[in-house]
């Protein structure tokens, strides 16, 4: 018994080293969990073509694909990596510094955050100023920074329902919340000129001004999973949720989202740009593991055919929001031949 | 006469008293059961959503169409094929032009709608069909066939049939068609096979988690063959023959720390050493059932203390008295009679690393994962990380799916959680 098992243990263990140093035949994907959904249904694509094995996926946020993206060069280290934004400065010095020195993006569509509420409630529409007024953690009263005073909706605006303000909302660490902060908060906090004024003065606070989201119980941190949220708004009418625009595809028996700046958040408005939260997706590509990793050239052409990301493509039967025809060609191009991204 | 009084207060006090201690007592008493009253509700609770969500997703809506194996469509030579070319030939076509012929007079830009009511999955089952009886070319046949997961939806009431509903997933044409085929008796629910028979996948009605049972299993495997020897040689060392100085105390201490210790923790220590330092593949469940190893083994050492401290001394002293030597008193006596305790041990360690997550995370285990694993080696997900990359998913026909995942999930815990209480029962000594 005991000499069977360290027999088996050291099998175990010699099998572990061949198959480490063995190279690999399968691409391997990390990053976003909002492009995720979609990287995934790419690859499902791929490998029921049969030619390549299933590309692994593994969703471990932007920061972290990034991350493991920039490590090195070799069948160790991930080949593509998922980004809901676009790669930062210190991660390109980062990904440079370890052998990583071309870097494809590939822009693969646009993802809309929605602001939505059961079909049971009233229907709104905000302005980004609105929004701002009601989630800020401190807002300009009488011209001055004060702890935020509204409890109500009518509070901000008389047109508006007086029922309490309760949006549920991504935690710090989502990617979804930096979009919001950026795309609505950010924005609404500059239609005020006294803190567009600070922005030029004093950066820094001004970042904390918009970026500080109440506490209070007006917004609540309901955790990464957006079906959640979706449960919770179905249970109080009454309340608001943040989240990607394919969870209100997907819901949309029980969901409405609300206007921003009269604009509703359509497939058709997100596509044409006219709905102004919305972001861009990407995905980056490693260029030294392509021919050395089989199949990623031929993940790409997937990836970057009209059948997948096309306007009438699976992915956007997934939620994804393409890219206008021209954009779509000029990025497939692009990517087709493998052009670096420049520091 | 006083002393009569005095007793007759004194005994009334008692009496009093005596009333006191028996109220306290029943007070405790239904304090304690309503303590189980309330886990037993919160665990019935937890039970009936899980399953009165997950039962749906046991069943898969499928819908029968007169499908012509017809050459042209597929797009092979009429006369004996060769297999590669029906390997590879146009069975999506051929599903299509099914649902043209059931609808005919659905036009144009409608079809793509109408295209959508069988699942894209459902080419696979025919192309088999066709490629083990290749004489059904050129004939037409009655399938069932996967219904889309809309469509599915829809036919389990999660999903509004009322045509007319804005947002709703189904076009009310698409709605009407569903209502004919009703009629034409072509839609039933039938066992859903795939789910425990394939791999993950994006579109819910071809997800199934055969790929997290098989690599849960390689894990635990892994798990068990590390963590049991190791854990019961510790613990045999520590109660027999380790001298009990300051340095076993330690030890003794840390392992009782190790055992509450966060498990994400230890996915940070299998990310630095098995993958950077040993250079072990990403995602496999050999990385995964190591860390997992880690995690169960203080259960397991403890767990083999408590039960070798159980065995009387007498039965150490008898041994040793006959001349057994001290490995012998331990081989031959103290371990056959603690192992129903050691493996009961062993077996709730397991039941603890079956259900983690977190510390898989770390190691790449939280991935989207099609293939089915063929050795610990292959990357793989476990069934947990199953059930965590459902619940995130947008798709609605996800949300039955993840309950269906965590029955599944629950039914094997309560498996190892039974195979534990057997052990005991069957070899359980009392001395």
């Amino acid at each position: 018994m005991k000499k069977s098992l360290a027999v088996a243990a050291v099998a175990l263990a010699t099998v572990s080293f061949a198959g480490a140093a063995q190279a690999r035949d399968q691409i391997r994907i990390v990053g976003s969990s909002t492009v995720y959904p979609f990287t995934t249904a790419v690859a499902e694509q791929f490998g029921k073509a049969g030619k390549f094995k299933t590309p692994v996926v593994e969703s471990t946020g932007t920061g972290g694909g990034f991350k493991l993206f920039c490590a090195g060069v070799g069948p160790d280290h991930p080949d593509l990596t998922n980004a809901s934004r676009a790669i930062k400065k210190s991660e390109m010095e980062a990904c440079a510094k370890n052998g990583v020195a071309d870097v494809v993006e590939m822009k693969v569509g646009y993802d809309g955050i929605v602001l939505a509420s059961s079909k049971k409630a009233k229907h709104i529409d905000l302005t980004r100023k609105q929004m701002f007024m009601a989630l800020a953690k401190e807002v300009l009263v009488n011209g001055k920074l004060v702890e935020n005073p509204y409890t109500t909706w009518n509070q901000i605006d008389p047109s508006l329902p007086s029922s309490k303000i309760e949006v549920l909302g991504p935690p710090p660490t989502s990617g979804t919340r930096d979009a919001f902060l950026e795309l609505v908060m950010e924005h609404g906090a500059e239609s005020f000129p006294e803190i567009k004024e600070l922005k030029k003065t004093d950066e820094k606070a001004f970042k904390k001004v918009f970026s500080s989201l109440r506490e209070d119980g007006a917004f609540i941190e309901a955790g990464e999973n957006d079906n959640l949220i979706v449960q919770k708004l179905e249970a109080n009418p009454a309340a608001f949720g943040i989240f990607g625009y394919s969870y209100l595809e997907q819901n949309g028996d029980k969901l409405q989202g609300a206007m921003v700046d009269g604009v509703a958040p359509t497939f058709d408005a997100i596509a044409s740009s006219k709905y102004p939260v919305s972001r861009p997706l990407f995905v980056y590509v490693k260029k030294a593991h392509v021919g050395q990793i089989p199949g990623i050239k031929e993940y790409l052409a997937e990836y970057t055919s009209e059948k997948a990301w096309g306007k009438s493509g699976y992915l956007a039967d997934k939620g994804l929001i393409p890219m206008p025809d021209t954009e779509r060609k000029e990025q497939a191009t692009k990517v087709g031949a493998l052009e670096a991204l420049k520091m | 006469m006083e002393n009569v009084a005095t007793a007759a207060a004194s005994s009334q006090a008692v009496a009093k008293r005596l009333k006191k201690r028996y109220a306290a007592e029943r007070r405790f008493k239904a304090l304690g059961f309503g303590a189980i009253a309330l886990a037993l509700g919160f665990l019935g609770i937890l039970l009936v959503t899980i399953f009165s969500n997950g039962s749906t997703a046991l069943v898969q809506t499928n819908i029968r169409l007169d499908v012509t194996f017809d050459a042209e469509t597929l797009g092979v030579s009429p006369v004996n094929p060769s297999a590669d070319e029906l390997l590879r030939a146009n069975y999506g076509g051929v599903i299509k032009s099914a649902l043209s012929k059931a609808f005919p007079d659905v036009s144009g830009g409608q079809r793509r709608q109408l295209y959508k009511l069988v699942s894209t999955g459902a080419d696979l089952p025919l192309r088999d069909k066709l490629m083990a009886n290749p004489g059904l070319l050129g004939t037409t046949v009655s399938v069932w066939m996967t219904a889309g997961a809309d469509v599915d939806m829809a036919m389990k009431g999660h999903v509004s049939r009322k045509p007319g509903v804005e947002g709703n997933r189904l076009t009310d044409a698409q709605l009407g068609w569903l209502d004919e085929l009703e009629k034409r008796d072509a839609v039933t629910k039938k066992f859903n096979t795939t789910l425990f028979t394939t791999g993950d996948s994006r579109e819910p009605e071809q997800a199934g988690l055969w790929g997290a049972v098989v690599g849960s299993f390689f894990s635990l495997s892994v798990t068990l063959l590390v963590c049991f020897p190791l854990g019961v040689a510790t613990s045999v060392y520590l109660e027999e023959f380790a001298p009990k100085n300051k340095w076993t105390h330690l030890i003794e201490v840390n392992i009782n720390n190790l055992a509450a210790v966060p498990s994400v923790v230890f996915g940070l220590l299998g990310l630095a050493i098995f993958l950077n330092f040993f250079g072990m593949p990403r995602s496999a469940p050999l990385v995964g059932g190591l860390v997992l190893a880690l995690i169960s083994m203080p259960t397991i050492i403890i767990a083999g203390r408590a039960a070798m401290k159980a065995v009387p001394p007498s039965i150490r002293e008898a041994a040793l008295g006959l001349g057994a030597s001290k490995l012998q008193m331990v081989t031959d006596h103290v371990l056959p009679l603690s192992m129903p305790g050691i493996l009961t041990g062993t077996i709730l360690g397991m039941a603890h690393a079956l259900g983690e997550t977190a510390p898989l995370l770390m190691i790449g285990m939280v991935a989207f994962i099609v293939d089915i694993p063929a050795s610990p080696l292959d990357p793989s997900a476990v069934l947990p990380v199953q059930v965590y990359l459902w619940a995130d998913s947008p798709e609605r026909a996800f949300v039955e799916r993840t309950s269906a995942a965590i029955m599944v999930l629950l039914f094997f815990l309560a498996m190892m959680n039974l195979a534990a209480i057997m052990l005991r029962k069957k070899f359980e000594r009392r001395w």
